[in-house]
């Protein structure tokens, strides 16, 4: 029976649109999953003697258990975002004579081999390995080790029982921000409990029992959960939802791209998934305090402009690269009617530079940090607005995957998926490079204009670059069209 | 009219589609019928730009459709249900498409007021999303959308699948009238022989991309039909 579900598996994953991408892409991506596989096992193997090199007389394996508790918490706020659910085409087999326990179990036992959970085995193994050699007590270390799987098993699993609700990821965010700040301020040694945890591993393997039941224990909860949801009544039951009817007649006054914004707004805020990217770029103005308030980074006023793209680049970054495949659904219709598509184009870029700009505002507080800081931001916007806008709508010519507005509860596919980032890396690398030429040779004033000026220019000449894109998008309309309409 | 030149469409080997001519006079109502496979949605998608032929053109009033978009203007559509935006309530949806027309809020109002005896009063005013709605309504929803703006020529694929017996009766009924005094031209595709020999004046039937049968509609041609499909 399992074979005969690998199989479908199988076949999902290669008839889907994503292997007619071209070959450099596949290359990039396979890249990018080596590059992260060997900086996790250099990071494993190299901690032990960093930790030993900069703090001699603390104990490398302590200094490390100390954290563990924080990434944990990192690692299910990273997963929520990330992690695809393991969705299996379960409804065809519903009514075929398959024990759902079975069709649970598959769905469940295919979650442990994610790559979420394999990538941190590239930093705990070597690491492992390494306290062993170092005459490190074997039993313990292997002990911790196997605990550490565990754990990261359970993430895996509280992700599932997570993913199906917003509330637990903003309570999980608040608990994590709480007790960095607990620790930070000095109000209680969250480190300290951390470390007593773990180093508990450590001495006694025997402790190792306590993440084996919670897992079962977990394992249990999903298997319960899932199940459950195997009747289609219940889920498009729970699905209706009275439509909220706002009046937003008032956008008229935007002429010929009225209909357009309109429907983008009602897009955002109808859909769960694209009411979650919308919020997050609220979130992403808070980005900059990671690197603002840290000494480390003053002198690296190249990593401060990285950050300060991304202070008001949330919107622009997240939603833009999906465009626009947000509206692959009925993208059909749109091809038919009678629209302008410069128009249908220049509404999504109208709507990422308003975004742009509130962010902007919302993003005044940083004066705090100084008027350098605050200019920094001012350029990443003006970089954002004038070029970004323009780089994702192009880019997102490329798009080529449905998205199942549509899609509830059972395996939402909520995650993005690691090639979306790639596209990331031009957008915030080019101008981080620009300016850091500039500053180099110039001075920090030079390299902020030098952003500012692309901005600008990218402003000025957006009637010709909009016309590109439009001619863009008409050649691949074809294509477009067919791929959209193949379920991913 | 409608003006279809050697139309072909290939993939890979394969024929779907291998139509050398045919002409849909301006006020036709013109019916497609073929078993599944035979190219009848292939050459909606066709006509409709959606698909590029392989081979030939076609013109809809003198415009070469996968030349110039000007088509989109005059020609009202629905295909299925993906032309549905789902997390619009059908009022909303009719006000983006009539926006699309260029019809004002009032404009699509009265227009759609018409149709309270076709929605069968389940479309409007229900708070609901196209999306939650049954396949059946958003059919009715899609199908009147179709018609937003005055086309010169419409075209519904399957339009009275799904829909129940009322509904089929009434959709027939609007579908006579649009034709009526020979202004719009209307194409539909369908699998049910007596609903296309009510509606259309001409049926065409499609096996395997090809064109079998072109015939005007008689007293006769219903019974013509069902020799012909049942083998």
């Amino acid at each position: 029976m399992f074979t005969q579900f690998f199989k479908l598996e199988w076949k999902q994953y290669f008839r889907s649109s994503y292997w007619q991408k071209g070959l450099a892409l596949k290359i990039i991506m396979g890249f990018f999953a080596l590059y992260m596989m060997v900086s996790f096992a250099f990071a494993g193997v190299g901690a032990y003697f960093l930790i030993k090199k900069v703090l001699p007389e603390a104990d490398p394996l302590e200094v490390v258990n100390s954290f563990l508790l924080f990434a944990v918490m990192a690692d299910l706020i990273f997963r929520y975002m990330m992690q695809k659910m393991p969705i299996m085409n379960i409804k065809p087999l519903l009514i075929l004579p398959v024990k759902k326990n079975k069709l649970v179990h598959y769905v469940l036992g295919k979650s442990v081999f994610s790559a979420f959970n394999i990538f941190s085995l590239f930093f705990y193994v070597p690491f492992a390995i390494v306290l062993i050699t170092q005459d490190y007590n074997t039993m313990g270390v292997i002990g911790w080790l196997v605990s550490m799987i565990l754990v990261t098993q359970c993430g895996n699993f509280i992700n599932f029982i997570i993913n199906k609700n917003d509330r637990a990821f903003w309570s999980l965010a608040v608990v994590l921000l709480g007790t960095i700040a607990l620790q930070y301020y000095g109000m209680y040694d969250v480190r300290g409990l951390s470390q007593a945890i773990f180093d508990g591993l450590v001495a006694n393997p025997i402790y190792t029992m306590v993440p084996l039941m919670t897992l079962l224990a977990l394992y249990f909860i999903n298997f319960k959960l899932l199940i459950g949801q195997l009747y289609l009544d219940s889920a498009i039951k729970e699905k209706v939802k009275e439509a909220n009817t706002a009046d937003l007649s008032w956008m008229n006054r935007f002429g010929e791209m009225a209909p357009f914004i309109k429907n983008e707004i009602r897009l955002i805020w109808r859909n769960k998934r694209t009411k979650t990217v919308f919020l997050m770029s609220f979130l992403f103005v808070l980005y900059g305090l990671i690197f603002f308030t840290q000494e480390t980074y003053k002198g690296m006023p190249a990593m401060l402009v990285f950050a300060s793209i991304f202070v008001t680049g949330g919107f622009v970054l997240n939603y833009g690269q999906f465009i626009p495949a947000w509206e692959s659904a009925y993208y059909k219709m749109l091809m038919s009617q009678n629209i302008s598509y410069r128009k249908y184009l220049e509404s999504k870029w109208f709507l990422m530079s308003i975004m742009t700009t509130v962010l902007f505002v919302l993003a005044t507080p940083y004066l705090y940090f100084g008027l350098d800081i605050y200019l920094m931001i001012a350029a990443g916007a003006l970089f954002n607005v004038g070029c970004n806008t323009l780089v994702l709508l192009y880019a997102g010519s490329f798009n080529r995957k449905q998205i199942d507005l549509n899609a509830s509860g059972f395996g939402n596919t909520q995650g993005t998926s690691a090639k979306q980032f790639i596209i990331i890396i031009p957008v915030m690398l080019v101008p981080v490079g620009i300016f850091y030429g500039f500053y180099f040779f110039l001075g920090l004033n030079a390299g902020l204009m030098a952003i500012a000026t692309l901005g600008l220019i990218g402003l000025i000449s957006r009637n010709y670059f909009m016309n590109l894109i439009t001619q863009k998008y008409i050649r691949d309309k074809y294509a477009a069209i067919s791929a959209f309409n193949q379920k991913a | 009219m409608i003006h279809s030149k050697n139309i072909t469409k290939k993939y890979g080997a394969a024929e779907v589609l291998n139509i050398e001519e045919l002409k849909i006079p301006k006020g036709q109502s013109f019916g497609l019928v073929g078993n599944n496979g035979a190219g009848k949605t292939t050459f909606f998608n066709i006509l409709l730009d959606l698909i590029r032929p392989t081979t030939g053109e076609i013109t809809n009033h003198d415009v070469v459709v996968n030349q110039s978009e000007k088509w989109k203007s005059f020609t009202g559509s629905f295909i299925d249900e993906t032309f549905l935006i789902g997390y619009l309530t059908p009022e909303e949806y009719f006000e983006f498409i009539g926006d699309l027309r260029g019809m004002n809020k009032a404009d699509v109002t009265s227009f759609i007021a018409q149709f309270e005896e076709f929605f069968n009063g389940e479309i409007l005013g229900k708070k609901k999303y196209l999306r939650d709605l049954s396949k059946g309504n958003q059919k009715k929803a899609g199908i009147v959308a179709a018609l937003l703006g005055d086309p010169q020529v419409i075209i519904l694929d399957e339009p009275f699948a799904n829909l129940d017996p009322t509904t089929q009766i009434r959709l027939k009924k609007t579908l006579k009238e649009l034709t009526q005094n020979k202004e719009v031209t209307v194409l539909v595709s369908s699998h049910d022989l007596s609903h296309v020999t009510d509606v259309c004046e001409r049926i065409v039937v499609l096996d395997k991309g090809v064109v079998v049968k072109d015939m005007e509609t008689s007293q006769e041609t219903l019974q013509e039909l069902e020799s012909h499909f049942s083998v």
